[in-house]
């Protein structure tokens, strides 16, 4: 396959994957501002946070709404991460990557693009807020379902899930780390509204609520939501669940290549054994915050060697 | 003028239903016009979604934009088709035999039969090729010859494309969405298949594959990029082929061979299908600025380590300047007589054809030798006052520049519209395969229709749309 082919592929579903986080953390936002604990835009700037926009939201708009907030999440151009620009981004990379995918996968991903760019021409109101979000989802599920349905299980299909699982752990991470300090026990104060409206918050924004509660039933608190979304292998969006995944996939292309040593290989089996050997308190008492920083910049490193792997540019 | 003698491929002269279209105009006639137009958007969705668009060049946001298709087939009987391709055949065999000729030894010239700075100061004739053997013996691996068509059996060669003809995809794609939306018109009419191009494609392009090639033939496709108008072609055809796709910074020059960076390093190419233009090739032999070729392919080539399809400098071949000599070519290679006939062309750098061209202007369509794409083109009859001054002044300042020739009466073939069928003026471009094994032609092709009243500009970059051709089994 093409160094270029596979560097397609990756970001094709990188950006498939963040568009479908943005639109999960608007959701959350959006929720949050309705149970009206909340009486100031606080929470919007936490949102764009977690998105890891809040920095170019900062340069373009002085002062933070709701409406501001989520225009730029769904719809600006000038923010690369939007969901209008991740879903334009995913569909450029499908055209590149035409030959690779399948007919069924191309034309989910050209529909998305054709019917979001509809849905989101103009300013969405809030009123319609809830159904294009679940145009989008309902979209992203689309793609997902053909990839598995219709792809052949070779090296094409190891790069889209390389991108999937790498964008998902990155994105998990980032949740967890912009609100680390409600999961400390130092800042628990037991059965409050705000906690548990803090914790369903980072439940919801990973789509893990109903999990978690099927799991833990009523009870469960920081330690064990932070257990659920770090450490639990059968939680989709955990850490430990993506970084397997990357290890699998890596594994796979390792193999086919002959090439036991890849260093990226290397790299994520490293992390995946730094989780495998950790419990949820060595990570407490490590420090929440330094954990989770460490992982993201490990995250960011081994998509590097990826590219650099498999001949992404040069 | 133009009106009075047009042949309508539907209905004849005298509105006669003639027999190819007779079991197609029964069904039309069962059918509900509202269920049609249906259809007709129905069409249209598929073609956005399988993303068979073509990029607008020159504009700020790329914009992606549907060629439109009209679902009236245009149907030859297959009789009148085998006596087309024999033509064609002829014609494909005389331009690859000249093509050799000229980079040769160029008896041609010596034998009197073309003037030798027709060759020599020709923009598309390129020295780089003097003297070398392609591989296979192949110059044009696959050509697009255009056609008109002015009375039952009357075709003209308007045009050769021997250079990287497009448009082959809307064919397949064409006759896609027909299978999709009528399939029981194709239970009622044998229509030949079109859809075994791609697998013909791969197998003629490898069998020109050089001789160092070991094993399977490796072929690729090389595209300028997304952003060419021809993309998705492009793409659609690698697909279709199953081959990759590739741009000119995956390639580059690895112990001699023409290689892609792969996963897993560099690995060689046998035969490159290249939809980039001889000039951006190679910016070590050609244009220096080209960041679209592969620096010194050429030489690799020179030295057989590739096959390039088409090769190097076959634009002289379907040069407008060269077109008047076809006659000429096709009898000097072949010994017969030309099958096909040519358009009566003056070319305007003779003193004589100049002055009869000036002094006839409103009358015939005048074009650029090396112009493409129905640009820098006079159409005589529609053209204004201020145009046709505009072009005398062209054609006196640089008259090696035009040739000119008499408007023909182009054919009509229904569209489906408002008002019902409505004759539009149509072109048809088949598609030809060329190699040592021998030269095969699609039944069919692209049918280009102009969709507005009484135009005779069918490109699609100027409001031209396409139908489904169907050649009838006999």
């Amino acid at each position: 396959m093409l160094g270029k082919t596979a560097n397609g592929l990756y970001w094709m579903y990188r950006y498939m994957e963040r568009a479908e986080n943005t639109a999960r953390l608007i959701e959350t936002g959006q929720r949050i501002a309705l149970t009206r604990l909340n009486q100031t835009d606080d929470e919007w700037a936490s949102v764009l946070q977690s998105a890891d926009c809040l920095g170019g939201f900062k340069a373009e708009h002085d002062e933070m709404s709701r409406d501001l907030a989520v225009d730029w999440m769904l719809r600006s151009k000038d923010n690369p991460s939007s969901i209008i620009s991740s879903v334009n981004a995913a569909r450029q990379n499908a055209r590149l990557v035409r030959t690779a995918i399948t007919g069924d996968v191309w034309e989910a991903i050209n529909s998305a693009y054709m019917s979001l760019k509809k849905a989101l021409a103009r300013k969405v109101s809030e009123r319609d807020l809830p159904s294009v979000l679940r145009l989008i989802r309902h979209h992203a599920a689309l793609v997902r379902g053909v990839t598995h349905g219709t792809m052949l299980r070779n090296e094409i299909y190891d790069f889209a899930r390389l991108g999937t699982f790498l964008e998902r752990a990155d994105n998990t991470a980032r949740i967890l780390d912009v609100k680390y300090y409600v999961l400390l026990p130092s800042a628990r104060s037991v059965g409050t509204s705000l906690d548990n409206v803090q914790w369903e918050t980072i439940l919801r924004s990973v789509s893990a609520r109903g999990g978690f509660r099927m799991e833990y039933g009523a009870g469960g608190g920081p330690r064990e939501i932070a257990d659920f979304l770090i450490l639990d292998k059968r939680m989709p969006r955990s850490l430990a669940f993506c970084v397997s995944k990357l290890c699998d996939n890596l594994g796979y292309l390792a193999d086919e290549g002959g090439d036991a040593g890849l260093p990226s290989r290397q790299k994520v089996g490293a992390l995946e054994n730094g989780l495998l050997s950790k419990t949820i308190d060595d990570i407490f008492d490590h420090g929440l915050h330094e954990f989770l920083q460490d992982t993201l910049k490990e995250i960011t490193s081994i998509s590097r060697q990826i590219e650099e792997d498999f001949r992404f540019y040069a | 003028m133009v009106e009075k003698t047009v042949f309508d491929e539907m209905w004849g002269q005298d509105e006669q239903l003639r027999a190819p279209y007779q079991d197609f105009h029964a069904w039309f006639d069962q059918e509900d016009p509202k269920r049609l137009r249906a259809k007709n958007r129905e069409a249209e969705d598929l073609f956005r979604l399988t993303g068979i668009t073509f990029n607008v060049y020159g504009r700020a946001e790329a914009e992606e934009r549907l060629i439109p298709f009209d679902i009236i087939p245009r149907i030859i009987s297959g009789s009148e088709w085998a006596k087309l391709s024999r033509g064609i055949e002829q014609r494909v065999r005389a331009i690859n035999a000249f093509l050799h000729d000229i980079y040769h030894t160029q008896e041609i010239v010596k034998a009197g039969r073309i003037p030798k700075e027709m060759i020599s100061q020709n923009e598309a004739f390129l020295d780089k090729m003097i003297g070398v053997d392609v591989p296979g013996g192949v110059y044009t691996h696959i050509v697009g010859i255009d056609l008109v068509c002015t009375g039952p059996g009357e075709f003209y060669v308007l045009e050769d494309n021997a250079r990287t003809p497009s448009g082959v995809s809307y064919m397949l794609e064409n006759r896609e969405t027909m299978l999709q939306m009528f399939p029981e018109l194709f239970s009622k009419n044998r229509v030949q298949s079109v859809q075994q191009y791609p697998i013909d494609l791969r197998r003629s392009l490898a069998a020109c594959a050089p001789r160092m090639t070991d094993g399977d033939p490796t072929v690729a496709v090389l595209t300028p990029g997304i952003y060419n108008s021809a993309y998705f072609e492009h793409a659609f055809l690698a697909d279709q082929m199953g081959v990759e796709l590739v741009e000119g910074h995956d390639l580059r020059v690895v112990d001699g061979r023409v290689a892609m960076r792969t996963t897993r390093g560099y690995k060689p190419i046998d035969v490159l299908y290249r939809r980039v233009d001889d000039d951006f090739l190679d910016p070590l032999n050609f244009n220096p600025e080209s960041q679209l070729g592969v620096p010194g392919i050429m030489d690799v080539y020179r030295a057989g380590g590739i096959t390039i399809a088409n090769a190097p400098g076959t634009g002289i071949s379907d040069d407008k300047a060269i077109y008047s000599y076809m006659p000429d070519i096709v009898e000097f290679y072949t010994g017969e007589r030309p099958l096909l006939q040519n358009v009566p062309t003056w070319r305007c750098s003779e003193p004589d054809a100049l002055a009869y061209v000036l002094d006839n202007l409103e009358d015939l369509v005048v074009k650029e030798v090396h112009g493409s794409g129905g640009y820098g083109m006079l159409i005589g009859p529609t053209a204004t006052k201020k145009d046709l001054a505009a072009f005398r002044r062209k054609l006196k300042a640089r008259p090696k520049n035009y040739i000119a020739q008499p408007t023909l009466s182009l054919s009509t073939v229904p569209i489906f519209s408002k008002a019902g069928l409505t004759p539009r003026h149509v072109d048809l471009r088949p598609y030809v395969l060329v190699s040592p094994d021998g030269i095969k032609i699609t039944p069919g092709g692209l049918t280009r229709v102009a969709l507005k009243k009484g135009s005779l500009v069918v490109n699609s970059s100027q409001g031209g749309g396409t139908k489904d051709t169907w050649v009838l089994e006999e």
